[in-house]
């Protein structure tokens, strides 16, 4: 067996404290089993179907081959709520179908997540009105919030990879993002930004 | 409408006028759309007439506006079709705000039983004789009628679910 040597196991640096512990040239790796658990979880992260308008047929592209969610190993859209771990709210919610929603949510076994894809999953987006519920976090915890109208399936794996980052650093779901950001100041991806908003969010790294 | 359609409909106005004396209240005809206005009192017997006597079988809509500073407040419209003179006709009555009431035609078309109960659900018209007049389209526990002109766009000003 080859001997596994801790540089194969770091990470780029932007997560010292998260790497697999220490690491001995003896063919051997100790961890603590929540990390090993993270990093079962993200790889197998089932999303339930909640699709509920246009944003729904950016998803299906985005687990069809094209673009393919398999992946990440979250291939398996459950039809049930029982055997999901991933909400991705897909659409806009009317105020008739948010009780539905946050029963299958309530119905999804812990540890769950709740990406929100689109502008009106996220805020209403142009409906702003009497029938659609102004933000999906009004009723679930969104882990997750993906812009676009619709989003792009690129766009929603970006999302789903910052949501793999979240579980894989055992982030509790359903934080706030703001409070997570403060706490977690690393988690801002500054790589593809411009020099100046680099430095406005992560002046330490810039 | 073929010419001989649109007299047949364009006939109706002296029928109405004779029936309803002062209760009819008169046609207006636009680019071929003909309209008859009766009184809120007459709604229930002029749709009755047209549909037993008229042969108007189909009911097309059933539909409300709202004229927020007019009294009375509300305008209530019925479009008609009839396969016999293959014509169509609309009829429309103004109700007040207060009482908000009119009689239901669901006696006449089973069909209008759902208009009626979304006119009720979105404008708060109520329907007198609607056998099912609960709301259509909102849930069950919504407040307020959110097609009225004085209804706020936005809904609600406190979030319902938290």
């Amino acid at each position: 067996m080859d001997i596994v040597k801790p540089e194969a196991f770091a990470h780029d640096g932007l997560f010292p404290n998260q790497t697999t512990s220490m690491s001995g040239e003896f063919g051997f790796v100790t961890t603590s089993l929540a990390q090993i658990a993270n990093l079962a979880r993200k790889n197998s992260i089932w999303p339930a179907l909640f699709g509920l308008a246009c944003c729904a047929i950016e998803m299906m592209a985005t687990s069809g081959s094209r673009f393919d969610l398999a992946r990440y190993g979250s291939e398996v859209f459950r039809a049930s709520p029982r055997q999901s771990d991933l909400m991705i709210v897909a659409g806009r919610v009317s105020i008739k179908m948010a009780p539905v929603l946050r029963q299958i949510y309530d119905q999804m076994p812990d540890p769950k997540w709740v990406i929100s894809m689109g502008a009106c999953a996220s805020c209403g987006g142009v409906f702003n009105n009497y029938a659609i519920v102004q933000g999906v976090d009004k009723i679930v915890p969104v882990d997750v919030y993906v812009a676009g109208c619709p989003p792009t399936p690129e766009a929603l794996l970006a999302g789903f990879e910052m949501l793999q980052e979240k579980v894989r650093l055992g982030i509790p779901p359903g934080q706030d993002p703001k409070f997570i950001a403060e706490q977690n100041p690393k988690l801002v991806r500054i790589q593809g930004l411009p020099q100046a908003r680099r430095e406005a969010y992560a002046p330490e790294r810039a | 409408m073929l010419p001989s359609a649109l007299e047949a409909a364009r006939g109706l106005a002296p029928r109405l006028s004779d029936k309803f004396a002062e209760r009819f209240l008169g046609v207006r005809e636009d680019r071929e759309e003909i309209t008859y206005w009766v009184e809120h009192t007459a709604w229930h017997e002029a749709a009755e007439f047209l549909r037993r006597d008229s042969e108007f079988e189909i009911l097309e809509d059933l539909t409300a506006t709202d004229y927020l500073d007019r009294d009375p407040r509300f305008d209530l419209s019925i479009v008609l079709r009839s396969d016999t003179q293959s014509s169509w006709i609309r009829v429309k009555t103004m109700i007040p705000e207060n009482p908000c009431l009119v009689q239901s035609l669901a006696d006449i078309w089973p069909g209008a039983c759902w208009y009626e109960r979304e006119m009720f659900d979105l404008f708060g018209i109520k329907f007198e004789g609607n056998p099912d007049l609960r709301r259509l389209l909102l849930p069950a526990d919504y407040h307020g009628h959110p097609l009225r002109k004085d209804y706020p766009v936005t809904g609600p000003a406190t979030s319902v679910y938290r």
